[in-house]
């Protein structure tokens, strides 16, 4: 990550020439970015298939925030988010606050059915093919 | 865009061709371009976010179906095709790069690498699709039951066929067009076939690349059945000497809360299994099925159309619109090439590469999620 940041520091002390708009990404920056992101491939990759620690439950959030971490280096460095329009910068992120909504709220109602398990096993019966919530063993 | 050249030519306004009249100057023009563009990957997100719903809550309900069928996805093709990406964001970036520092040759040969890593991805991708096709790993209805002996199984080659047409005209287009440009002595022209034809053939490298991958994972020895427990993500692969004894030991590491059974049993009823689907002794890569008891999975039920169909539907549906996303950026990259190749850009007008850029990277953000969430479920 220091690395980045010192390639951003570079990118800036690029020229802010009289009329000049465009900033050329330094190499060096675009080159650290992409073995960082190989990099965390190779991690996540190798996080899903070690047999070393069971992380349970919690290996879908390890997963989701290696994919986040590469997306947001992909967002600041290769979108050039870090050094663009602050209107451009928000709207980007409001889409991702309404994905989380949808997602969220979506989530919510899944799983805001208690049904019993005589429930399940009727619905199972008659309709195979439906999509039968489990019985939250754990609540109540 | 390229309409504005010839129109405003002809009534000579003081401003140069590569800026539109109604813009004050090139950044005012650049900077709403690149809003534009932004609002478009906007309404993308959104859009996938509906396939990502889908994919969250089925995958809330049944988390054992994402479980089994994940199986039956090459995670080695997935990483593959992850590097294969980000490397064409890096070479679209510098592309970028290269645009604002009018850099024209250097420019071409790195969309020319884009447009190929997009080629090797879809190549890769091909192989993918045909191997589901041919197990019968079908969205829905289509779904057939995995491991049940007597299920015929199609090695045909006929869907990696079917997927390698349109690759192959282009292929053949672009050989006849880059010849022509070659006799006519046409630069422009040449310099806009070459790169399309290089990625053609990068096309069939991705297939004969993912055609080696696959048959690395199943082509090992007579025991097909055991290619389920690797593929099951949790092991590595060992040399080909791996017996029916090791993968049913890897089976009872990975799942030590079940009743273990007798080693020896289950592997005579493995082969019984395998006897009856192939010739023993001369399995064929692509000979991968699904014994139900041995299967590590709380309820076998899953196996069957309205489960793992719908997770398969799903697949499809992202992994397909996905696709559609990278050949619709392999036609604007085509487009950018020829504007290349025209000499067209420079420190004051690169837009177009900036936002073409910033659509293959959304492209690459996708992939991002969809190969962890999809190949790598444990």
């Amino acid at each position: 990550m220091s690395d980045s940041s010192h390639a951003a520091d570079q990118h800036d002390a690029h020229g802010h020439h009289d009329g000049e708009f465009s900033h050329p990404a330094p190499l060096s920056m675009l080159f650290t970015v992409f073995f960082a992101l190989v990099a965390l491939t190779f991690l996540t990759v190798w996080q899903s298939t070690q047999t070393f620690i069971d992380f349970g439950a919690a290996e879908l959030w390890i997963t989701l925030f290696i994919a986040t971490v590469k997306a947001g280096l992909v967002i600041f460095f290769f979108m050039h988010m870090l050094w663009d329009k602050p209107l451009n910068g928000i709207l980007f992120f409001s889409s991702l606050i309404f994905v989380a909504l949808f997602l969220g709220f979506t989530l919510m109602d899944a799983q805001g059915y208690d049904r019993t398990k005589e429930d399940k096993d009727t619905l199972k019966e008659s309709l195979p093919m439906m999509v039968v919530a489990p019985a939250p063993t754990e609540q109540k | 865009m390229t309409d504005t050249h010839t129109s405003h030519d002809e009534h000579a306004h003081d401003h140069p061709a590569w800026l539109a009249h109604h813009f004050d100057d090139a950044e005012q023009q650049f900077d709403a371009g690149k809003l534009g563009m932004w609002l478009f990957l906007v309404t993308e997100i959104l859009f996938f976010s509906g396939m990502f719903c889908a994919y969250s809550l089925y995958r809330s309900i049944h988390p054992e179906i994402y479980e089994f069928a994940s199986i039956f996805l090459n995670e080695k093709l997935g990483a593959i095709n992850t590097g294969v990406l980000l490397f064409s964001s890096l070479t679209m970036a510098w592309a970028v790069r290269a645009a604002q520092l009018s850099q024209h040759r250097l420019l071409i040969a790195l969309l020319g690498a884009t447009l190929g890593c997009a080629a090797v991805f879809l190549g890769v991708k091909a192989v993918e699709y045909s191997h589901k096709w041919n197990l019968g790993l079908l969205p829905g209805k289509y779904y057939v039951t995995q491991g049940v002996p007597g299920v015929p199984e199609s090695h045909d080659p006929f869907w990696l066929q079917v997927l390698c047409a349109p690759a192959a005209i282009c292929l053949v287009l672009c050989c006849i067009w880059y010849f022509r440009s070659l006799t006519k002595r046409d630069p422009v022209q040449r310099l806009v076939s070459g790169p399309i034809l290089v990625a053609c053939l990068c096309f069939f490298g991705g297939v004969g690349l993912g055609t080696y991958l696959e048959s690395l994972e199943a082509g090992h020895g007579e025991h097909a059945a055991a290619h389920v427990e690797h593929g099951h993500g949790a092991h590595e692969h060992g040399d080909s000497a791996h017996s029916h004894g090791d993968a049913d030991h890897k089976h009872g590491d990975s799942d030590k809360e079940k009743t273990s059974q007798s080693v020896s049993t289950e592997s005579v009823a493995v082969k019984m299994v395998s006897t009856t689907t192939g010739i023993p002794g001369q399995s064929h890569p692509d000979q991968v099925f699904v014994d139900p008891s041995k299967l590590d999975i709380q309820n076998p039920e899953v196996n069957q159309k309205g489960r793992a169909g719908l997770f398969f539907g799903i697949y499809y549906c992202m992994t397909g619109v996905h696709a559609i996303h990278i050949i619709g950026g392999m036609v604007v990259i085509s487009w950018l090439i020829w504007k290349a190749a025209r000499r067209e850009f420079h420190s004051k007008y690169f837009g177009p590469v900036d936002n073409v850029g910033l659509y293959w990277h959304l492209v690459d953000f996708l992939w991002i999620y969809l190969f962890p969430l999809l190949y790598l479920i444990k």
